[in-house]
């Protein structure tokens, strides 16, 4: 069996257990959908009515004849009706999705295209002042928390130069992609400032590290000019620990960014997730964690798959 | 007409203030075309830092040459002080005028690039050769190097080549554009002693081809004899004497140049070897240790479903009996099995067959476990974080003992019996030199009182002179404690110092075994006898070696595969060897 394969078979296991450590977490939260859909109103509902909702939603039977159900409609790919949207559970995500992974990816841009090159710099100038300068920085990217980025961002455009952030419907970014940008910039901007501040920091130890191996100095006897040497010989050793960083970030970008989301009005899976915690919508719950996990695990395998390109040495197949 | 290379009073420092730090202070020295200067010294002797200062890559190690001028004359006649030139300047003459090979070959290739295009690579900077072009280039540059199927092996990277192979790779890159003078630093000093003669005789040959001259960096002062016209000796930074080959090692005059060729064991086919030993016919006590059919096989699998499709004979059928008193060395090269036999005694590895049993010493009490181990590495097989008392203590608590009086008075007699002064006890490791610390790990083999000491390449991290010294500590040790000693080593002129009876491991198996006097000075087995002319020695300096490219066998064998029974011949009363097909 090669290695992708053996990969692929432990992802329905993993969503197994996924799916049931959710489906008993969010029940053991107290509260149920009716109640929190129709607030105090829920008490004038005669037990026929209720019972009727219930068996509409389906959470009329116990718990292990609910899972049954969930499972067996899952693996027909019905994960069920989300009690607050009234649609398939789904439709629902994969209209947020796009949003998230547009968001994860152009933060990810934005960190790769400022933390690399910013921590190979720091580390071609170690110990000096430059260096050091990136180095504060870097602490002060990671140390920020981003509803405070968000914030500035959003204070020094409207004060300083009078701009207001491209607030209101979101516009996907193939209907119209000038628009889109302007309204997602801002966000990626500040998800990726703390992003590029750990890319920075790791690249540039893993850089350190490389730069005193001996291969590194056989290039210099070679006379590899100092650009080739940084580029051709020590970058594509000082990767992996960036690719590791990088996909593990990524992979909780695609589960969406509940405050960034929050404070530039976006219709993300984070704030979704939210509100159907809080509406005890179960379906879109189990749903949408479901999909977050399995984005996650195929985030993984991608991060593996990269290690084997950028090292001869890693040969997935032998284990 | 003026030398390749006039290097005069050279000073090169290291951290912030370097002229107040100075590795190599004044050294002075010219090379001729196609000359071969050896600069030979311990570590710390500023040899390296020396010889990285010629290409200027001291710069990039944190040194800074603080005076002092290197002139090298340049393909068109002019001269260039390197100390002085700047960066622009010094990556054209690096690799293109002055090219250099490194002591480790397995770190030394970058492990991400193939070999095609770490070799082309030159060929681009030097010659702006590309595409076909630089390939071909490449391809011609391993074929000079006399590496088979150079073509195939282009698009090989360096973890699927064996460190020889490697270090062939190195040289090629190194020649590629031709350089006028090449930078050896301790180019063999990673690899077995057949490789080494290997790679010296390519050199000298490379050498005869091209004219090029030639630094080459050893602490072996063996090994200068083969190849060097001149020698040039360092100590603490300084060269203390210079002068050409024969003049240096005959008539040495500088007190530490015959310290250093009075400490280096010299290779003496068997004629050095240990009289104070003999074994008793019949036996008069019971072997200390006794090893019957020892195998040790590693799975190999592949296919679908991992199936196992062979295996790895690492060690294949291995008896030998070890006496109090004695010492065996066991030598082979790397992939030998010499170290996995060892691990094996210590049950550190599982045997897949064969039977061994260790005896108490009898010329002690209190013998809670036979066999004790010594590594190769001082630096790293001592817990930085543990005190002295808590590191000898350790194997005691290991085997179930308290600590007591009675521990603490062995400490110290052990302490003062491997010559370290008492209040070692309350330091740390990192306060200890290489050659304490090897004593350290000595003390800590001998505290559970063992009959058999496992001596794993146990000097050959250490400096020359440093060996020596640990070396008679061990023939003391075994004479006042009685202990066997099972000496793993690669170096044959140490293993003719210490052994009384010596084994040749061949691929997993033994191929000839007896009295190490009869062994080294008439080798039996043609391996043997190709193990014994490859090592260098001061006797042989005008000897060469002839290339030779037979690789060794492959020890993968399909499962259910039993080599053959070894048939014996019998040469004397102590020395068997294997018979050959």
């Amino acid at each position: 069996m090669n290695y992708l394969t053996r990969r692929l078979v432990t992802f329905p296991l993993v969503m197994l257990g996924v799916s049931i450590l959710v489906f008993v977490s969010i029940r053991l939260v107290p509260g149920d959908a009716i109640t929190a859909m129709l607030g105090t109103e829920a008490g004038l509902l005669t037990p026929d009515q209720r019972a009727a909702l219930e068996a509409y939603f389906g959470i009329d039977q116990g718990w292990l004849v609910q899972y049954g159900r969930w499972l067996a409609g899952a693996l027909q790919g019905d994960l069920g009706i989300s009690v607050t949207y009234g649609k398939p559970v789904l439709d629902v995500i994969l209209e947020r999705f796009p949003l998230t992974l547009e968001l994860a990816l152009l933060s990810m841009a934005i960190a790769l295209l400022v933390g690399l090159p910013a921590g190979v710099f720091a580390a071609t100038r170690n110990e000096r002042s430059s260096d050091l300068v990136v180095r504060i920085l870097a602490m002060i990217g990671q140390s920020t928390p981003n509803f405070v980025v968000g914030l500035l961002i959003i204070f020094v455009l409207s004060v300083g130069f009078g701009v207001l952030p491209v607030m209101g419907t979101f516009t996907p970014f193939f209907e119209n992609p000038l628009q889109n940008l302007g309204q997602m910039i801002l966000p990626a901007i500040t998800l990726g400032f703390a992003f590029a501040a750990s890319v920075t920091r790791i690249s540039r130890s893993a850089m350190l590290d490389v730069l005193s191996e001996d291969y590194v100095r056989t290039a210099r006897s070679k006379g590899v000019p100092a650009l080739g040497v940084i580029w051709r010989h020590a970058l594509p050793n000082a990767l992996i620990p960036v690719v590791t960083l990088s996909g593990v970030e990524f992979g909780y970008l695609l589960g969406g960014a509940v405050i960034v989301e929050q404070i530039f009005a976006l219709p993300g899976l984070g704030r979704m997730v939210l509100d159907a915690i809080l509406q005890r919508d179960y379906a879109l719950v189990q749903g949408s964690v479901l999909f977050i996990a399995l984005n996650f695990m195929i985030v993984n395998l991608i991060v593996d798959l990269t290690y084997a390109l950028l090292d001869p040495r890693i040969r997935l197949g032998d284990r | 007409m003026t030398p390749l290379l006039s290097v005069r009073d050279l000073h090169v420092g290291f951290g912030r203030d370097p002229a107040a730090h100075e590795i190599v202070r004044g050294v002075s020295f010219d090379l001729d075309a196609g000359e071969t200067l050896a600069i030979v010294g311990e570590s710390g002797s500023g040899k390296s830092v020396t010889a990285l200062s010629i290409n200027r890559l001291i710069d990039f190690g944190g040194g800074r040459i603080t005076r002092g001028a290197i002139d090298l004359r340049r393909a068109d006649g002019g001269v260039i002080d390197l100390a002085a030139a700047p960066e622009r300047a010094l990556t054209k003459i690096r690799g293109g005028e002055i090219g250099m090979i490194f002591q480790e070959p397995m770190t030394s290739l970058n492990p991400v690039l193939t070999i095609g295009e770490q070799i082309e690579e030159s060929f681009r900077l030097h010659r702006g050769l590309t595409g076909r072009q630089a390939t071909a280039a490449a391809k011609d540059a391993l074929d000079r190097v006399r590496i088979p199927d150079a073509a195939r092996r282009l698009k090989y990277t360096p973890h699927q080549l064996s460190g020889g192979m490697l270090q062939r790779v190195m040289i090629a890159t190194a020649l590629s554009c031709n350089p006028r003078l090449l930078i050896a630093d301790e180019p063999t000093t990673a690899l077995d002693v057949t490789v080494q003669a290997q790679i010296m005789a390519l050199l000298a040959e490379l050498k005869r081809e091209t004219g090029m001259a030639m630094i080459f960096i050893t602490h072996d002062i063996g090994l200068v004899a083969g190849i060097a016209d001149k020698v040039m000796v360092m100590q603490a930074g300084e060269a203390v004497e210079q002068g050409a080959l024969d003049a240096v090692l005959d008539t040495p005059q500088h007190p530490y140049t015959r310290h250093l060729l009075g400490a280096v064991p010299h290779f003496e086919a068997g004629r050095a070897a240990r009289s104070d030993y003999r074994r008793p016919e019949p036996p008069v006590a019971p072997p200390a240790l006794t090893v019957e059919g020892l195998t040790v096989r590693f799975p190999v699998t592949g296919g679908l479903l991992r199936r196992r499709t062979g295996n790895v004979h690492a060690v294949d059928g291995v008896d030998f009996d070890l006496m109090p008193g004695e010492t065996l060395a066991i030598v082979g090269e790397s992939g030998s099995g010499k170290s996995t036999t060892a691990r094996a005694i210590l049950g550190l590895v599982q045997p897949t067959r064969g039977a061994f049993a260790a005896n108490a010493n009898t010329r002690e009490s209190g013998n809670r476990a036979p066999v004790q181990m010594v590594f190769q590495n001082p630096y790293a097989s001592l817990n930085p974080r543990l005190r002295v008392d808590s590191i000898l203590a350790e194997p005691v608590i290991a085997a179930g003992g308290r600590l007591s009086a009675e521990t603490t008075a062995r400490m110290t007699m052990l302490l003062e019996r491997v010559g370290l002064p008492l209040d070692s006890l309350q330091r740390y490791p990192h306060e200890f030199s290489g050659g304490q610390r090897q004593r350290l790990c000595i003390a800590r083999a001998l505290m559970l009182n063992p009959s058999v000491v496992v001596l794993d390449e146990a000097v050959s991290a250490l400096d020359v002179s440093v060996q020596a010294k640990v070396l008679e500590l061990l023939v003391d040790l075994q004479k006042e404690f009685g202990l066997a000693y099972l000496f793993v080593s690669h170096d044959m002129a140490v293993v003719e110092r210490i052994a009384h009876r010596i084994a040749v491991l061949y691929a997993g198996q033994i191929v000839e075994i007896g009295d190490a006097r009869s062994v080294l000075s008439a080798p039996r087995h043609s391996y043997t006898k190709q193990l014994i002319a490859a090592v260098p020695s001061i006797d042989r300096r005008h000897e060469t070696f002839a290339l030779d490219l037979r690789q060794v066998p492959s020890l993968i064998r399909p499962l259910g595969f039993e080599p053959e029974e070894a048939a014996w011949q019998r040469f004397g009363a102590d020395h068997l060897a294997r018979a050959e097909g």
